[in-house]
């Protein structure tokens, strides 16, 4: 076992490229993770997550720029590299064939625990994770959200002070991903950086302390989820209104605004605030308009990604 | 931990898992036997009377064949164990597991050496039942306790040289399906050589074919060892067809893992 160096930075990335063929996959990628923080990588499918999570995690090689993970360059020491960090893949990585405790065992084995700390750790993950009571089961007959504890629980018995998670939730329903958000922040919470790639900008916006925005292969925004949507208009405040009269009535009076003659509403443009939002109540007040209800708009995720792109976040690409 | 040390622990947690699968998943076992134990008694019962009468045998000529045949049977045997080695490995490969062993600061090779050594003792295990039942039916070994060590010492290297072959064609098998059919001509083998019939009695073409290829040594070194027939230059050529086998088929394999794509 390597121990920690002092660095801030978990990952630091410049100039990284990689190409198939022709195929651009990763174009001149700048990023930085500094340490005990949550990274997330937020991008369609096809924008290249996967594969800068499996040059980072030193399953394949880059065909350019300079990387260090852990503090450790990863051309040079991809084995010190290696010894520092786990990785939780899009596909399940646990073996079908052995149960909970034995793949869990496995892992302790590989990791040169010795037979009592690693039989140890391996109860203490199965509990933790709600995996005691199917322990001696073969992970063939784990569900989704089972399989899915599980192999965070085999990332994590080698104790790895960075975690890269690639899609963790992708599959899961709703409960699942709850009950792996939950492990994320407890994880984050002690101190383990973590690295994820997600095309849900809900679960970015959640989890992340900061968010790169990936698409066709180029970072197109990083900053936190704040900093992003600050980026962009498209706050709003939404009324609507009991009959075509009001409607009628409330678009004379507050002008540009636009309507929506079959919902019955009505999409004023704000910036949230509580001065802007007194003054349109006032001018609805004088004008004598019923209003149904009001709701305020803040631009979400999926606002920021679509102004970015020029794409919606759920534009699918054919996965290989 | 030494790199010498590190392999050697990571290739005994490896093995440990291989044989955890070979218990989970008994059908690739039977696979092993059953086609051996099936050719045993085909070619014992249904075909041993004549074939031995052209042994020689006149009066006993099953008695005779079965101690003819049994030697090609066991080398089948190592044959089909190997073909179930490349099918275990072409699985192995699409499993996300293989993926985090890659990220793990662990011996690289020794998620094959654990195949290797699991697949040794599943050829072992099964060439001890195929022996069994040839001697439950009539097989009469002469061999010493020392020739039955050296037979297996002998079976014992054919396994390992065939295995590591057979780890590279299931790395290099794109899908489950390829890495049962590539290893085909191993099966093949033992009938264009000297497993079933002595090659004298072939023409020509086959014959000259017959007497070249790897298995022909091989079955006339556990045959002289096993039935005290002469063995010649045989043990020394099946040595270097060994040798040369298991070096090739632990580089190419090593170089296709290193290599391998991941998912």
């Amino acid at each position: 076992m390597t121990t920690m160096t002092a660095t801030r930075t978990a990952v630091s990335v410049t100039g990284l490229r990689k190409s198939y063929g022709d195929k651009v996959v990763l174009d001149d990628i700048d990023l930085t993770v500094a340490e005990g923080t949550i990274f997330a990588l937020l991008g369609p499918n096809g924008a290249g997550k996967t594969t800068m999570v499996h040059i980072l995690s030193t399953l394949i090689g880059a065909d350019g720029g300079e990387m260090s993970v852990a503090g450790h360059d990863l051309a040079a020491e991809p084995d010190a590299v290696r010894a520092a960090i786990g990785l939780t893949g899009q596909f399940s990585a646990v073996d079908n064939l052995l149960t909970g405790q034995e793949n869990l065992i496995l892992m302790a084995d590989l990791h040169h625990l010795g037979r009592a700390e690693g039989r140890r750790r391996a109860a203490g993950l199965l509990g933790r994770f709600g995996l005691a009571d199917v322990a001696k089961k073969p992970a063939a007959t784990y569900s989704g959200g089972m399989r899915r504890r599980l192999d965070l629980a085999m990332t994590l018995i080698g104790d790895p002070r960075l975690i890269f998670l690639d899609e963790p939730t992708t599959g899961l329903d709703p409960r699942a991903r709850r009950d792996v958000w939950q492990i994320i922040r407890g994880l984050a919470a002690d101190g383990v950086t973590i690295f994820l790639t997600t095309q849900y900008l809900d679960e970015a916006d959640h989890l992340a302390d900061r968010i790169a925005v990936l698409d066709h292969g180029r970072i197109v925004a990083e900053g936190t989820s704040g900093q992003l949507k600050s980026r962009i208009p498209g706050g709003h405040i939404q009324l609507q209104f009991a009959g075509p009269h009001d409607l009628e009535a409330a678009a004379e009076a507050l002008g540009a605004a636009s309507r929506d003659d079959e919902a019955l509403t009505l999409q004023v443009p704000s910036d949230g605030s509580l001065k802007s939002l007194r003054a349109l109540l006032d001018r609805l007040d004088y004008a004598a308009i019923e209003v149904g209800s009001l709701s305020i708009h803040t631009p979400d995720l999926d606002d920021v990604f679509f102004a970015l792109t020029g794409h919606p976040s759920t534009e699918k690409e054919a996965q290989p | 931990m030494s790199t010498l040390s590190l392999a050697v622990t990571d290739s005994a947690t490896m093995l440990r898992r291989s044989l955890r699968h070979m218990q989970r998943y008994p059908s690739m076992t039977l696979l092993i036997l059953g086609m051996p134990v099936v050719f045993l008694l085909l070619f014992v019962y249904v075909f041993g009377g004549t074939l031995g009468a052209g042994l020689g045998g006149v009066t006993h000529s099953r008695a005779v064949y079965i101690n003819y045949v049994t030697p090609g049977i066991i080398l089948l045997t190592v044959a089909a164990a190997a073909q179930a080695t490349a099918i275990s490995v072409a699985m192995d490969m699409t499993e996300g597991i293989i993926a985090r062993f890659r990220t793990m600061a662990i011996a690289r090779s020794s998620v094959l050496t654990g195949h290797v050594l699991g697949s040794m003792i599943q050829s072992m295990l099964g060439v001890a039942v195929v022996i069994g039942i040839a001697v439950a039916i009539g097989f009469r070994p002469t061999a010493s306790l020392a020739e039955w060590i050296a037979a297996a010492g002998v079976l014992a290297m054919i396994s390992f040289a065939l295995i590591w072959l057979s780890v590279a064609l299931g790395l290099v098998s794109k899908s489950v399906e390829t890495a049962s059919n590539l290893p085909m001509f191993l099966l093949l083998l033992p009938f264009l050589g000297s497993g079933f019939v002595p090659t004298d009695s072939m023409p020509a073409g086959v014959r000259w074919f017959a007497e070249y290829q790897p298995f022909t040594p091989a079955t006339e070194t556990v045959r002289g060892l096993l039935l005290g027939t002469p063995i010649g230059h045989n043990a020394i050529i099946a040595v270097a067809w060994c040798a040369g086998i298991a070096l090739l088929g632990y580089l190419w394999a090593r170089r296709l893992y290193i290599r391998h794509p991941v998912r």
